[in-house]
């Protein structure tokens, strides 16, 4: 387990090393920074000075070993647009984005398993065919498309919830949420409800075939003749057979979530990680990409860990060894 | 073991009639079925696939789903009549007075729930003691099966078992409420033959220690030769011939049990070619009108394409067939 662990963070430093050179080259190719620094009437001596300022005159390779060498003493740029230092300002972001994932992935499980079960259990009720239906809608609507729907419904014409930004936070061990307050989750719902819809239709699939499959299964007919209770053999039985690529695919997902919420934070002008990395790339403000995708890859890297390390506690037959990792 | 004279049947199935209700129209899995098991007793029911034998066996406890359904007939355990009770009321009688043991241990326990949670949730299903006693019981149940060290192996998971020793789990299952009636579909079929010939002769010994009624569905004579005591055959649906299982797999009376008897390759000559039935079993769906087994088979005769009622012989078997397999002194007077 230690040793799968070890394994696991090391080929994590590997990608995020190669992400590192991918995006520092990539936003180095696509233009001059310097130009979104300088006020547009300045003298050709003041870009240079500022070019000289910022290390823009050296060649790439020269920039980017400066650059990993200041990773190693700590130090992962300042952004040019902000002027702090760009990782401070990634985590600053990260507590709301996050927020919004886990509202998301928490109604996609709330929603979606209870959903997808009766389908699969009762797939000829019209109910079921209905779920099923409104699962392709899920899957097929544009998310711009539904979060302005969203907005329409339920702030323009029923005034209900809030169309925009984050509501009061509660500051718990120095992390700000809004999750602690009903005003707070009224600022949550519709973006949340939005980035979740696509997922509440997987989830649902996931489970509907999922049922479907081990409802057929001799060890559910055992347990009938056991004599066990429906609720039971669901529940238990059942239940815990699906699970296992359900959270397989959700834990992948929740890294998608987190991508996704680009759109829905622009959208709802919800303060997240979306919404700077958008004005960063607009601005070819460098160091802040590249921190955004550090804390996007290690974010893919620990839900993936704790996947599989959740993993092997539904299903016995899987068991963490450093050497199949 | 003399069936008759043994007081009140353990399980009266008469008339039994499972069919499913499906698009292309009513298959009729099982058709008309009647047997009794006693006591103490084995009952070997044989058949090729989908001769309706595993229907039969889910038909007694009530597990047939949707399109299927008993559509007549009657299942009496212990005299009480259970075609028509409720889910619930069956719920309660499944794996308390009745059991079922299936045909592939890999698949009849859930790989994801240790041994102790199905053996423990299968006792509290139907009493209410505390999870100390429904532990208690199954280590009780894994020692007499055979499962040496049961207080360790509960906490396995079933992918840590052999398959011999899934399936003893799967008859230790069985056994924690000291059923009537253990209804046995092919449990051994998947297993290697050394293990196969342990489990039969502990199911043996486990139904006459307890005088549980014991009903083994399987497609193996040998297997039915060594454990049964009595034997019916099955053929699309209806029993073709029943009695004691020396005297039906010596003398056989049905053309089908016959040609079932001779289809085992160890009665042939060792480089003779192998005997078999044939053609295939008709479809369901497409009964011929008459005996199913009239297109496939050599002694039949014209009036073979009429139904053959149910004929009996003095020494208590029972088939239907309009032109037997002659047999001296043990054929009774030809049915017209």
């Amino acid at each position: 387990m230690i040793a799968f662990i070890i394994r696991r963070v090391g080929q994590a430093l590997a990608v995020i090393l190669v992400m590192t050179v991918l995006v520092f080259f990539g936003t180095h190719v696509i233009g001059d920074p310097v130009w979104m620094m300088v006020p547009g009437d300045a003298t050709q001596e003041q870009v240079e000075q500022v070019r000289r300022e910022f290390g823009f005159d050296q060649p790439a390779h020269r920039q980017f070993l400066a650059f990993l060498r200041d990773i190693a003493q700590g130090d992962f740029g300042r952004s040019y647009v902000h002027g702090g230092p760009a990782f401070a300002l990634i985590l600053e972001r990260m507590p709301a984005t996050l927020e919004l994932a886990f509202a998301a992935l928490l109604m996609a499980v709330v929603l979606g398993i209870p959903l997808g079960l009766y389908a699969g259990l009762n797939p000829e009720a019209a109910p079921a065919r209905a779920i099923m239906a409104g699962s392709i809608l899920g899957f097929s609507l544009p998310t711009f498309w539904v979060g302005l729907m969203l907005i329409m419904l339920f702030s323009v014409m029923l005034g209900w919830l809030p169309a925009t930004g984050r509501g009061p936070t509660v500051s718990v061990f120095g992390i700000e949420t809004s999750m602690l307050s009903l005003e707070g989750w009224r600022h949550l719902l519709l973006p949340a409800l939005n980035l979740a819809l696509l997922k509440v239709s997987l989830v649902i699939r996931l489970t509907r075939s999922g049922a479907r499959e081990a409802a057929l299964q001799d060890y559910v007919k055992f347990a009938r003749a056991k004599g066990l209770s429906r609720r039971r053999i669901v529940g238990v039985h059942i239940l815990k057979n699906i699970l296992i690529p359900i959270v397989t695919v959700l834990g992948l997902e929740f890294g998608s979530l987190v991508a996704f919420s680009v759109v829905t934070e622009t959208i709802f002008a919800w303060p997240g990680m979306g919404k700077l990395l958008l004005e960063a790339i607009q601005r070819l403000d460098r160091p802040l990409i590249v921190a955004y995708v550090m804390v996007v890859v290690m974010l893919f890297v620990t839900i993936n860990l704790i996947v599989d390390i959740l993993y092997s506690a539904l299903d016995p037959r899987v068991r963490l060894t450093g050497d199949t990792a | 073991m003399a069936a008759a004279g043994r007081g009140r049947p353990v399980l009266e199935v008469s008339d039994l009639a499972t069919h499913f209700l499906t698009r292309e129209g009513v298959v009729k899995a099982v058709d008309g079925v009647s047997f009794a098991v006693h006591a103490g007793e084995v009952l070997g029911l044989v058949g090729e696939s989908g001769s309706g034998k595993s229907v039969t066996g889910f038909s007694i406890l009530g597990l047939i789903d949707p399109p299927g359904r008993i559509v007549a007939g009657s299942i009496r355990l212990k005299g009480e009549e259970l075609v028509g009770r409720g889910e619930a009321a069956m719920r309660a009688l499944r794996g308390r007075r009745f059991a079922m043991i299936f045909q592939d241990p890999m698949m009849t326990l859930n790989p994801v729930l240790r041994i102790d949670t199905q053996m423990i949730e299968a006792v509290t299903a139907h009493e209410a003691v505390s999870v100390k006693a429904a532990r208690a019981r199954a280590v009780e149940v894994l020692g007499l099966v055979g499962i040496p060290a049961p207080e360790e192996r509960l906490n396995a998971y079933p992918h840590q078992f052999s398959g011999g020793m899934r399936q003893r789990v799967a008859i230790a299952i069985a056994l924690l409420h000291r059923p009537a009636l253990i209804i046995a579909d092919e449990p051994t079929t998947a297993l290697d033959v050394t293990i196969q010939s342990q489990i039969l002769a502990e199911m043996q010994g486990l139904v006459r220690d307890h005088g549980t009624a014991l009903i083994w569905i399987t497609h193996d004579l040998a297997v039915v030769a060594g454990l049964a005591d009595r034997v019916a055959v099955m053929y699309a649906g209806r029993i073709v011939e029943q009695g004691a299982v020396d005297s039906v797999l010596d003398s056989p009376i049905h053309p089908y049990t016959q040609g079932l008897i001779g289809s085992v390759p160890g009665t042939a000559r060792h480089g003779a070619r192998l005997r078999q039935i044939p053609g295939a079993a008709p479809s369901l769906l497409r009964l011929p009108p008459g005996c199913a087994f009239e297109p496939r088979c050599a002694r039949a005769i014209p009036v073979c394409r009429a139904a053959p009622s149910l004929s009996r012989t003095p020494d208590g078997r029972a088939f239907r067939c309009h032109n037997p397999v002659p047999q001296g002194a043990a054929l009774p007077e030809m049915p017209a």
